[in-house]
């Protein structure tokens, strides 16, 4: 499959699409394809599966296949018609057919039932004697004959079952009721010969009297598209002609038969290079509208296009152009040269089966622009650990790891097929969710938890009942008897008096510390970002500040949490946090965590101060002067280069964009950037907490179902509500905790990573690189 | 529930007032409208229809294509729409609906009268009507000698039925008989739809009676023009014309009495809404007219997007869509007469 690797044209958007160049091409194209789907139309029709046997034929020539389509269009239409006709008759007969045995069985009985109308009726039968032998069986109207004016007649016919009683009806009121209606359901559905539909029919007999109403009944009868046909009375002569009529609808039906064999075998020969041909269409047009982007040179009479490509894909690009030369044998060369564009290039980051999901989240948010860091290269470990966090339980990170494991071995036989959009989803995410159901088993061994029971994978609880009831491990504690456990949290905590105060408190700080360093990452990739660019004045008057301002307050906050943590000391957090804002040269008293606390706290405190006014003057007002310098008071715009730089290509109109400084829209642009960071360094940090919530939801929601389902049904001891406790057991964690809680875990990993991580430093504000690919053209049309 | 339409409008109503709004994004455009003038072929018509929401109705048809089959296609699509909405519908927005087509109902069954009383094949003139306007048994108008044949027959099952009492005479159908049929059922409908839509109340009255009100006006201006120098007496012409609008009662009494083009323009003049219309034309010109009106319907039709919760959307696009599918008409007709300097002639942009 060639692929003309990365390139992305964009040009001529100003004509209108049948201005273009290529657009008879494009024309051709589209009436290709509008062949290839009456083919489609006709196999479907048919019922026939095609086959496709590629590379049976070798390849032909758009020319020759526009020919050889247009033979088989002619070819198929005239066979349509031809059986089309042929199946009009046959259909005609047939309802004749139907006509005759049902309209006789009413002029029977109702030649039985009055003997006076029987001498007129054996009138008319003389009349149709003469008619029957003279005109076509086929003949829609019936002419009586001449010598019965006064007499009661009748017309025979077919009608659609559903319009059976509005055609009564009207008949009924055209005559004033003087008129007799016979109907009988027809025996099987038959083809209208009109629309060639399946339909149900009613045969009806119709008596009536005088030439007025015959008229009427006629044009009635026409207008509802009830066909009409002659019966005799005679019973000799209708069986006559009935074996007229089988016959001859029975020499139909073979020649019907056979044209339906040509045309399915013709059919059969088309389907055999349908998808093929319709492949190959597809990519000439698409082709063709590549070749439309291009401007076409009168003066040098080429095509001239610009368009972006991977700098690593030049080579590749060059070596292609040149097959392209040599393959057609071409006298001139095609020129490959690079531009300096004064648009931002698209962006395009490689990746992988592993790397693209995690890709794809970063993407969702905004592109990345040209060049600028990708926060996707961290997130492919971040992600799945922030959800694990939140979903941290060993017997539910094992079900996730199944599922994703089934979909990596799988990974062949599906991504072949195509899959609705749930299970596409899922199949795209398929190493984030390795990774977040590995995370997961992670976290909840560290968490202790299996389906929320804790297990003694590490060695010996580190403690014992007061006890042998152990009834008061809730309400007092436990005592401890040895070293701690080695890993994670003691198997022996769950239920007792401090299970909840101490994971909250772990989970609580916990939250904060990753918060902190995940929004510092952020900070120093906004450094490399500035840096890459070269702007220091982001770096001196954004980075600087941020860091000072995020670090003294929650960097301080994160600090005294892990001082607290190693050395076990008592001293209440929340109240150091409160009164170093409300009175920061108070005494510090038990809550003092190490020496010179207060003074760095003061230290602390004027620094974030100050960090405020430091992101917010400087950095507009040095712009404002830049400007200035840059233009020495000028007011007047350059314009001399503009027209020069037009001149030079005049195939590109791309103007130098000179920019207006406006110092106020730049301040509160500014000051906005400033007031944001600082309260969202407050609220993206309370933010983080979401970690502890979620993980708390996730364990107390599971312990509820394994205590409240599972046990209390196995409390019981019979079968049937046992297995009615596993089965809901089964389902809650299945549908509940493996479903609902790990996508609401995931879209919290989500918020955090977009919000709280992202908006540090992502601009987003790029735009896709988006190649011209066959690969990607074959499921559009569908 | 007068004024409090926003409570309870988006029960019913919501859904098909979405999709109403977005077929009407779907409108073709100013650049659309450039774009098609520009067109050497009914081809490059059609490959341009195609990148429009048109393409799915057109992207089959084979090569030489007629203007009937693109105005026949694009009114299927309309069909199809209005069809979709009508499945949808709940009362009284079907009722609404099919209101909307009984317009069309009349204009057909006046076509076939017409075409059998000239003995053309019933066959050719079904095709010619108006999808929107075909009942069930419309083929047999053709059997009927006079009108009230024609009613006991045909149109007494119809919807119709009611705005028939006033024409039902025994007199055989001539064109000049029909002509007054027309507008007689033509009044009737529309005063019907205007008391119906009074009836509901709400800002669908407010902007349906707005828009009657012009369509009536602009009925009786037409019936004016079309009378004079035939032997319509007034008191005839008077009773054609509908019973409300701008122009009733005073406006009609000025109009019953005209002779010629400048008269009507004096009696339409003394009317600010109008006055903009007869302003554009000159002296003793009428053909123009048609456009102006149609120019200031698309106008207001459009202004009834304006509000929400209210089923004149639905009137408004039907009415815009069989306007775009008229400018449609005109182009290609001008592309395959090449007359493309005609072109703009006729064209009612919609924007």
């Amino acid at each position: 499959m060639h692929l003309l690797y990365g390139f992305d044209l964009q040009l001529n958007d100003g004509k209108s699409p049948f201005q273009r160049t290529f657009v008879n091409q494009v024309k051709r194209c589209a009436e290709m394809s509008r062949k290839l789907r009456f083919f489609k139309d006709q196999i479907h029709k048919a019922g026939l599966v095609p086959s496709p046997n590629p590379a049976s034929e070798p390849d032909v020539e758009l020319e020759e296949l526009e020919i050889q389509l247009a033979e088989h269009e002619h070819e198929l239409i005239e066979m349509n018609s031809n059986s089309e006709k042929l199946r009009q008759t046959y259909n005609e007969l047939l309802e004749f057919k139907m006509v005759l045995q049902k309209a006789g069985d009413f002029l029977v009985s109702s030649g039985n039932h009055a003997v006076a109308q029987e001498t007129e009726l054996s009138e008319n039968v003389y009349s149709n004697d003469s008619y029957a032998d003279s005109a076509s069986l086929l003949e829609e109207e019936m002419q009586p004959g001449p010598s019965n004016q006064s007499g009661v007649r009748f017309i025979s016919g077919i009608i659609c079952k559903s319009k059976v009683l509005r055609f009564e009806r009207t008949l009924f009121r055209a005559t004033r009721g003087n008129m007799l209606f016979n109907q009988a359901p027809a025996d099987d559905q038959i083809i209208d010969p009109a629309s060639n539909e399946m339909v149900e029919k009613t045969v009806f007999v119709v008596f009536f009297s005088g030439e007025q109403a015959r008229t009427k009944i006629l044009k009635i009868c026409e207008s509802f598209g009830a066909n009409c046909y002659p019966v005799p009375e005679d019973l000799t002569k209708r069986s006559q002609i009935i074996r007229e009529v089988l016959s001859r609808s029975s020499d139909l039906e073979a020649t019907l038969e056979a044209g339906l064999r040509h045309r399915d075998t013709a059919l059969n020969t088309i389907g055999f290079y349908l998808s093929k041909w319709t492949n190959m269409v597809r990519r000439e047009k698409a082709v063709y509208d590549v070749l439309n982007m291009l401007n076409f040179d009168v003066t040098k009479k080429c095509l001239v296009g610009e368009g972006w490509c991977p700098i690593f894909a030049k080579t590749r690009i060059q070596e292609s152009l040149q097959r392209a030369t040599f393959d057609c044998s071409s006298q001139v060369g095609i020129i490959f040269h690079v531009m300096d564009a004064v648009e931002s290039p698209p962006t395009y980051f490689r990746t992988n089966h592993f790397t693209n999901a995690y890709q794809e989240i970063v993407d969702a948010y905004g592109v990345a622009k040209y060049q600028e860091a990708n926060p996707a290269v961290y997130t492919i470990i971040t992600f799945p650990f922030l959800f694990a966090v939140m979903f941290g339980d060993w017997g539910h990170g094992i079900c996730l790891l199944l599922g994703a494991l089934v979909l990596i071995v799988r990974e062949k036989k599906l991504s072949s097929q195509k899959l609705d959009s749930f299970m596409e989803m899922l199949f795209g995410g398929r190493y984030l969710l390795l990774l977040m159901s590995l995370f997961s088993i992670y976290c909840g061994l560290i968490y202790n938890e299996f389906f929320s029971v804790p297990f003694h994978i590490f060695g010996h609880s580190a403690y014992k009942c007061r006890d042998a009831t152990c009834s008061d491990a809730y309400s007092v504690g436990l005592v401890k008897y040895r070293d701690a456990y080695p890993f994670g949290v003691d198997p022996s905590w769950r239920g007792s008096r401090s299970e909840l105060p101490f994971l909250n408190s772990l989970k609580m700080k916990m939250s904060i510390l990753f918060g902190v360093v995940q929004m510092n990452l952020g900070i120093i990739l906004s450094y490399f970002n500035a840096r890459y660019f070269g702007n220091s004045l982001d770096i001196k008057y954004q980075f600087v500040p941020q860091m000072i301002f995020l670090n003294s307050l929650f960097g301080y906050l994160s600090l005294l949490i892990i001082i607290k943590w190693c050395t076990g000391s008592q001293a209440d957090l929340y109240h150091v946090m409160i009164y170093m804002f409300l009175s920061p040269f108070e005494d510090l008293r038990d809550n003092k965590l190490f020496w010179g606390q207060s003074v760095l706290q003061v230290i602390l405190l004027l620094s974030a101060v100050i960090a405020v006014p430091w992101m917010l003057f400087p950095k507009p007002f040095i712009l404002k002067r830049l400007h200035t310098e840059r233009f020495q008071g000028r007011t007047y715009g350059i314009l001399g280069t503009s027209d020069m730089y037009n001149e030079e290509e005049p195939d590109s109109a791309r103007h130098p964009h000179l920019d207006e400084f406006n110092f106020s829209e730049v301040f509160v642009h500014q000051m906005i950037h400033a007031i944001e960071f600082v309260l969202g360094a407050v609220s993206n940090t309370a933010s983080y907490l979401r970690l502890w919530a979620l993980s708390l939801a996730h364990s107390e929601l599971s312990t509820v179902f394994y205590e409240k389902v599972l046990l209390l049904a196995w409390g019981y001891d019979n079968i049937v509500i046992r297995l009615i406790g596993l089965a809901v057991f089964a389902f809650a964690t299945a549908f509940i905790l493996l479903m609902m809680e790990s996508l609401s875990a995931f879209l919290h990993a989500l918020r955090l990573h977009w919000v709280e991580f992202q908006n540090k430093f992502y601009n987003g504000d790029g735009y896709k690189f988006k190649p011209f690919s066959f690969a990607l053209l074959t499921d559009d049309d569908d | 529930m007068y004024g409090f339409e926003a409570l309870t409008f988006n029960i019913h109503g919501g859904y098909l007032e979405a999709i109403v709004r977005g077929h009407r994004s779907g409108l073709l455009t100013a650049s659309d409208y450039n774009n098609l003038c520009q067109c050497e072929t009914l081809e490059d018509i059609k490959m341009h229809l195609s990148a429009t929401e048109y393409g799915p109705y057109l992207q089959n048809e084979p090569s030489p294509l007629h203007t009937t089959t693109i105005v026949e296609k694009c009114t299927l699509k309309l069909v199809d729409e209005y069809k979709h909405m009508l499945t949808q519908a709940t009362e009284p927005l079907s009722t609404f609906l099919e209101y909307i087509t009984y317009g069309h109902m009349i204009d057909n069954v006046v076509l076939i009268v017409t075409g059998t009383l000239h003995e053309r094949d019933v066959q050719e003139l079904l095709e010619k009507c108006h999808p929107l306007g075909m009942f069930d048994s419309i083929a047999t108008l053709a059997v009927a000698q006079n009108m009230r044949e024609l009613y006991r027959l045909v149109l007494v099952d119809t919807p119709l039925a009611p705005y028939f009492s006033e024409c039902i005479t025994s007199e055989d159908l001539d064109d000049m008989n029909i002509e007054i049929m027309r507008n007689t059922l033509y009044k009737a409908y529309l005063e019907d739809f205007y008391r119906f839509c009074q009836k509901i109340g709400g800002a669908t009255a407010e902007i349906m009676c707005d828009i009657l009100a012009f369509e009536a006006d602009r009925r009786a201006v037409n019936i004016t023009i079309n009378s004079i120098g035939t032997e319509l007496t007034r008191d005839e012409r008077r009773k054609l014309y509908s019973n409300f609008g701008l122009l009733y009662p005073y406006g009609h009494e000025e109009l019953a009495v005209c002779e010629d083009i400048d008269q009507v323009r004096s009696a339409m003049e003394k009317y600010p809404p109008y006055q903009s219309i007869f302003s554009k034309l000159s002296y003793g010109e009428s053909q123009m007219l048609d456009k102006a009106f149609y120019e200031e319907e698309v106008k207001r039709l459009c202004l009834a997007f304006e509000q929400q919760f209210h089923y004149g959307v639905f009137f408004a696009y039907m009415r815009l869509k069989e306007q775009e599918i008229r400018n449609l008409m005109w182009v290609s007709e001008c592309v395959a007469q090449n007359q493309k300097s005609r072109v703009h002639d006729s064209v009612v942009f919609i924007f």
